[in-house]
């Protein structure tokens, strides 16, 4: 499964100087597709919270983040903030995922679906891993059933490779399950 | 007309497109509406769209998500290698996976028999109308 989004931890200082012999480490999680994005993330937000630029600071680590146990069903909780056509809104979005990049991807494609929000207006305030009894949206609860049970309703007939793929067929296709 | 095979905890599934196209999975979770939770005995528990996966008749007795060893063990209990390899779907896939690797040779001796078939059953033909003739 490979995912546009990954996760990276950034590190950085702002330089030392005469005054300051010793400034004080920041380090930051975040998402971005690739290392040269995330560190370029890092500044803007570094920026906002402390008087540091890039000119006037240093890189000192950045590492990418790998997801733990990929083969476990997570509730992840992501908060973010993003910029719509009026204004600056927060949200709290919750998705069923086994990976939290994965997590984060969905969200982002469905901020793009839902409020034709791209990536770069969205910035991400806090990812949890939401035990099953905190979730707060019916779309996740609906899965909180051990056991679970429903029908494939509809049965899309599709080649197993498309290089198989025809434009016409001898009979119509069975949709029934 | 009921819906009769259930995505669900157990359920065997045959995958019909991707890298692992023509193995039997077991749903273990369902991720959401669109995704499941697979995993086989030869392949690292992973997710699937339910897209790539056909659901067939077969189901065992699992808890969610159990570990590779009671996967195993439940798939050892359910025979479902024997049910798969008996039933009418699972006999087609095999034939149809015998007829894929045959190197010439064997469609020469295919040809023969076929020829021999034929003729046997022309014979017995012939025999039945002349006794209702």
């Amino acid at each position: 499964m490979s995912y546009k989004f990954h996760q990276f931890q950034v590190v950085g200082r702002g330089l030392p100087t005469e005054s300051d012999e010793h400034p004080k480490i920041y380090r930051m999680k975040l998402w971005a597709t690739n290392e040269v994005r995330a560190k370029s993330k890092f500044w803007y937000f570094l920026r906002k919270l402390k008087k540091v630029k890039k000119s006037n600071g240093q890189m000192l680590a950045i590492n990418e983040i790998f997801e733990k146990n990929p083969t476990t069903i997570k509730n992840y909780g992501i908060w973010l903030r993003y910029q719509s056509r009026t204004g600056y809104h927060n949200m709290y979005k919750e998705y069923r995922d086994t990976t939290l990049n994965g997590g984060i991807e969905q969200m982002y494609t469905e901020m793009a679906s839902r409020h034709r929000v791209r990536h770069h207006c969205i910035q991400v305030i806090k990812t949890a891993t939401i035990p099953a009894k905190l979730c707060k949206r019916e779309s996740t609860k609906q899965f909180h059933n051990s056991k679970i049970k429903f029908p494939l309703v509809f049965k899309k007939v599709r080649l197993p490779t498309r290089k198989l793929k025809t434009t016409y067929k001898a009979s119509r296709p069975n949709l029934f399950v | 007309m009921p819906f009769k095979r259930y995505v669900e905890v157990g359920r065997v599934a045959l995958v019909n497109y991707g890298k692992d196209y023509g193995k039997l999975v077991v749903i273990v979770d369902v991720i959401d509406q669109n995704r499941a939770l697979v995993d086989a005995p030869d392949m690292v528990r992973g997710q699937m769209n339910f897209k790539r996966l056909t659901l067939t008749d077969i189901k065992i007795e699992i808890k969610r998500v159990p570990n590779k060893k009671t996967l195993i063990a439940a798939l050892e209990a359910g025979d479902v290698k024997n049910k798969w390899e008996n039933s009418s779907w699972g006999r087609k896939l095999i034939v149809q996976k015998k007829r894929a690797s045959l190197n010439d040779f064997d469609r020469f001796k295919i040809m023969l028999a076929k020829i021999k078939k034929a003729g046997v059953v022309r014979q017995e033909l012939a025999k039945l109308k002349k006794e209702t003739a």
